[in-house]
């Protein structure tokens, strides 16, 4: 199931909810037809469609509402926080194009602080699907639970069978002890290679899909950093506020410490390029990774990274 | 109409040269081309004519400034700077390459790129303060900033005219890329603009509402600058989303576009006057 048919058919199913778009169509391009009034498009305006989406959510509906990653947190962001976070409204954000999605765009287009943002928000959830099985995995519940969310849409494809969703629970692939690759999002496919690397130079690699970042699985991270020698964070995110912060809260709540290898972007904005070319120059692809970790170079050979299915 | 000052053989020439450029971008992963080729000829014109801005004069205080808010025609722009000297036009080969500085939307490693754009009405803000501070010191320079007709969605477009107005920054000229079509549909069929001229005028803005793929036209709302003491100046310039190319002019699918070779072939041979493209490339209408 795709996001669109899933949003359709849950919309269809539940007269309180309203799908919103600042002009940005691209995940919801077949659900005026089926949603009639709706169905609301109030332009290039993130700042009055998350005003509206409170009024709407105020009369008992949930809102869920698509725009730029960028624009709907960090433009909107004083709207989020003050219309939907303050009152606690189920306004459901779905964020289009995060992170190294955004690939040819440039700097304004790119959302690495989101997670950061989103989750500083009292009241407001936060989640980064792996892929587009894993969000509509999640999505449900999501869209259940009466607070404000925030979602990375990531509808990539990959291999991989993801476990139900379990509110607030990550997802353990693997357990390891000598590096345990944290991660979410988009990166959860280069985390897959960068594992299967060290499991062929003989580590013992441990691997989780964070999932939710907010509220986020305390016991998870307390596991891997505490079982394995080596513990990697990994997030198309800047390293501050995303997961290596969670990772570095969460440890010192507990008054425990480890040996954290972040992946992250550090005070800087990726190099914007097509989203396989953002990979390879940024150093996120599984192969880089997976030598990052051990130190030295293997024969390897990188699987292919399929382009972005949207542009902007 | 007044005595035109313009060779208009030469602007149709460099602006034909600009729309190559601009097709040859729209391939290997693609560009904005229908909101690039809309803005072609106004950016042209600007460069040639209205703005004292040229390679030898970059860093110079007393240049004049454009800011492009719109962002996402900047091929329109790289075009424009390749044919008027400020950009190798080898360089244009390099779009979406990590080893350049040349994507979707303007950066300033780009020399002659002012400010970078493409989260849409900030620009309009930023041209203010460029304009408040040449006010201040009492310099003589223009400052123009183009947007788009579907940008004037976002508040801080009007924000900025009311502002303007408040300042009396008749050395700012907001140019308007009036081509009806926001990413997925025309303007008018979504967050209606129109009755626009009266619209600005109302915020207070000498406004002038002309052709804008007419050079005589553009060179005649330029030449009276500024058009109200006092007052800050709009230019409403109607032009057609995709223009030089029938075979995507005024298509709400013809957003961006990613070509394969054989379209790209077509289309500048359609460009030249010869038959419509036939195009297989999926639309790619995102936004």
């Amino acid at each position: 199931m795709t996001y669109e048919e899933l949003l359709t058919e849950t919309a269809l199913a539940d007269e309180r909810f309203i799908v919103m778009t600042a002009e940005n169509r691209a995940l919801v391009r077949n659900i005026p037809g089926k949603l009639w009034n709706r169905f609301i498009d109030t332009g290039i305006t993130e700042q009055t469609m998350i005003g509206a989406a409170a009024g709407l959510a105020l009369r008992g509906r949930i809102p869920v509402v698509h725009a730029l990653a960028s624009f709907l947190t960090m433009r909107a962001f004083e709207f989020v926080r003050t219309d939907a976070g303050i009152p606690n409204l189920p306004l459901k954000l779905s964020s289009f194009i995060p992170g190294f999605l955004s690939d040819g765009n440039g700097p304004t287009h790119q959302a690495v602080e989101d997670i950061s943002l989103m989750r500083g928000i009292p009241n407001m959830t936060v989640f980064a699907p792996a892929d587009e099985q894993d969000l509509v995995e999640m999505l449900p519940q999501i869209w259940a639970c009466p607070n404000p969310s925030y979602v990375r849409i990531n509808t990539r494809k990959t291999d991989h069978q993801h476990t139900p969703f379990k509110w607030g629970k990550a997802e353990v692939i693997s357990e390891g002890e000598d590096v345990t690759i944290l991660t979410y999002g988009l990166l959860f496919d280069q985390a897959l290679v960068a594992a299967d690397i060290l499991k062929n130079e003989g580590l013992s690699v441990g691997l989780v899909n964070l999932r939710t970042l907010k509220p986020v699985d305390e016991h998870a991270i307390l596991q891997a950093t505490q079982g394995s020698s080596i513990t990697v964070t990994l997030e198309d995110h800047f390293l501050t506020g995303g997961l290596y912060s969670i990772v570095a809260e969460v440890l010192l709540r507990h008054n425990v410490t480890a040996n954290v290898l972040p992946f992250a972007l550090n005070e800087k904005w990726f190099k914007p390029s097509l989203l396989p070319n953002v990979l390879e120059y940024e150093g996120f692809t599984g192969k880089q990774i997976a030598e990052k970790i051990l130190g030295y170079s293997t024969r390897f050979v990188q699987p292919g990274i399929s382009l972005a299915q949207f542009s902007e | 109409m007044q005595t035109i000052s313009i060779n208009v053989n030469k602007l149709e020439t460099t602006a034909l040269r600009v729309r190559e450029h601009i097709i040859k971008m729209s391939t290997d992963g693609g560009c904005f081309v229908g909101a690039s080729l809309s803005a072609a000829d106004l950016i042209v014109y600007l460069y040639s004519h209205f703005l004292n801005i040229n390679k030898n004069n970059l860093d110079d205080p007393d240049r004049d400034y454009l800011f492009l808010s719109k962002g996402h025609d900047v091929p329109a722009l790289y075009g424009t700077f390749a044919e008027l000297g400020l950009l190798e036009k080898d360089r244009l080969k390099n779009h979406l390459s990590t080893g350049d500085h040349i994507y979707w939307h303007p950066n300033t490693h780009i020399p002659g790129i002012e400010f970078h754009s493409g989260s849409l009405g900030h620009l309009p803000s930023v041209a203010i303060g460029v304009a408040m501070d040449i006010k201040i010191k009492g310099g003589t320079n223009k400052v123009v900033c183009i947007m788009g007709d579907g940008e004037l969605n976002e508040g801080t477009c009007w924000e900025a005219v009311l502002v303007a107005n408040a300042y009396k920054l008749d050395n700012l000229v907001f140019v308007i890329d009036r081509n009806q079509f926001q990413a997925n549909m025309a303007t008018e069929d979504l967050i209606p603009l129109e009755p626009l001229h009266d619209k600005f005028t109302a915020f207070g803005a000498a406004v002038k509402r002309i052709d804008g793929h007419s050079f005589e036209a553009l060179d005649e709302a330029f030449l009276a600058y500024p058009f109200q003491p006092g007052k800050v100046n709009v230019v409403i310039a109607d032009t057609v989303r995709g223009k030089g190319l029938p075979s995507i002019e005024r298509r709400a699918d013809r957003w961006f576009c990613n070509f394969n070779a054989t379209e790209v072939e077509g289309l500048l041979h359609e460009l030249h006057g010869e038959d419509l493209t036939q195009l297989t490339s999926e639309t790619l209408v995102v936004r």
